[in-house]
């Protein structure tokens, strides 16, 4: 492969979209209510959409005549690059929530980098997606607002989401070698820039909400390294279902 | 794309692009591929064609996604496809992700057919922003004309609307979000 640090550095911003999508796709007829269901997968939509995008464009810096369909549902654990937060499970609708919300943060602030990207075809993803992202962001904001500033229960759950939560986000900000050679080259997003920006809007919604902001010294990391919680496998187990059990089947 | 002089003019203010370029003889053809999901609406009044050309024989068509996933957008590309090998052309379909679609690019023909499907069109972005976050009442009901309507769900039955309901008629309606 010519550029082997783009191909991974791709895939590390596509592979968050694809196991969040695919987390939120497990709620569709799940949802607390139909509205709120219905988002779930649009949300979900939206992220697949961006995802497919991304692995278009991968499997073209590839060049070894592979699909997209292939790079989602043909690779190990190990390889996929997605940080942990997206991989948490759907403990209950203010955890998705809580989760959707820290990464839509950190997700807007990635797109609005990623647009002045030298390289265009990321550049226009992210154009595209922007507008989608932000429209995430207000909804999942909406929700830890209004649970937090809810009733005495709805505030200890998302209380308790969002301490659960907060171990997996310093990881959001972790470069790779991948990140490093694609930031050099103007292509990639230095999100060590925006760390700080992160957690005052973050914090900020949180005190809004009536919410504690964690304090904590010790984070967990390792998805971007392919070094997955114990989730990934049965998340990965559905996603590869079809596939795994008929192989090279299509729609 | 766009029959009325506002309409062009909004569109030049309003995004970085230029208008798109379609030859006038492929018209027609294009006219009768319509979104599968709103099937008042061709391909012309969503804007959704950004070029269509004919080069040494050969159509070539650049299609723009309203979303990143819409699902129309394959079927979008299958038909387009098959409208010109009916004609007996030869055409390629390129997805195109920039300049990203706009509401903007709507027609008005295209506004007037949605609304009276029972889709409230897009406000502007201000007024967007004020009656999805439920600060103002502004969209009109599809049904009786009133803007004593609420915000139901900031999602739809696809990803480009939300759904409303009217207070005086009770009636439920999509709306078209506003995307810029």
């Amino acid at each position: 492969m010519n550029n082997e640090n783009l191909y991974n550095y791709i895939l590390s911003i596509a592979d968050n979209s694809l196991i969040l999508a695919q987390r939120l796709g497990e709620l569709c007829g799940h949802g607390p209510t139909l509205e709120t269901d219905i988002a779930g997968t649009n949300i979900s939509l939206d992220l697949i959409g961006q995802t497919r995008s991304y692995y278009q464009y991968a499997a073209k810096i590839q060049g070894e005549g592979k699909t997209e369909d292939d790079i989602a549902f043909l690779r190990l654990e190990r390889d996929y690059k997605n940080v942990l937060l997206v991989e948490q499970p759907n403990t209950h609708f203010g955890y998705v929530m809580g989760r959707q919300y820290l990464f839509d943060v950190f997700h807007l602030m990635l797109m609005n980098e990623l647009l002045k990207s030298k390289d265009d075809t990321l550049a226009a993803i992210a154009k595209k997606g922007i507008k989608e992202v932000s429209y995430h962001k207000r909804f999942s904001g909406d929700w830890v607002k209004r649970l937090g500033d809810g009733t005495e229960e709805s505030n200890q759950k998302m209380q308790e989401a969002i301490d659960d939560l907060w171990t997996y986000t310093d990881e959001l900000f972790d470069l790779t070698e991948a990140d490093k050679a694609m930031i050099a080259e103007g292509v990639g997003v230095d999100t060590s820039k925006f760390k700080e920006q992160y957690y005052t809007e973050v914090s900020d919604l949180l005190k809004e909400a009536n919410l504690e902001v964690p304090e904590r010294k010790y984070f967990t990391r390792g998805g971007k390294k392919g070094t997955h919680s114990e989730y990934m496998g049965y998340i990965l187990s559905d996603l590869q279902y079809m596939q795994r059990t008929y192989p090279n089947m299509e729609w | 794309m766009r029959g009325d002089l506002e309409g062009c003019l909004a569109q030049i203010i309003m995004t970085e692009t230029k208008p798109a370029n379609i030859a006038p003889h492929l018209i027609p053809i294009l006219e009768q591929v319509s979104d599968p999901e709103i099937p008042v609406l061709t391909v012309l009044d969503l804007g959704v064609i950004r070029e269509a050309i004919e080069e040494d024989g050969v159509i070539k068509v650049k299609l723009t996604p309203t979303y990143s996933g819409c699902p129309a957008m394959d079927v979008i590309g299958d038909d387009l496809r098959a409208a010109f090998v009916k004609e007996g052309k030869e055409v390629e379909v390129e997805l195109v992700l920039s300049p990203a679609w706009s509401t903007d690019w709507i027609s008005e023909a295209g506004l007037q057919k949605m609304e009276t499907y029972g889709i409230a069109r897009p406000l502007s972005e201000s007024a967007d922003k004020d009656v999805l976050l439920g600060n103002a009442k502004k969209v009109k009901c599809t049904n009786c004309g009133s803007t004593n309507t609420h915000l139901v769900s900031q999602f739809g039955s696809t990803a480009c609307k939300a759904l409303f309901k009217c207070d005086d008629c009770q009636e439920p309606f999509d709306y078209f979000k506003c995307l810029k």
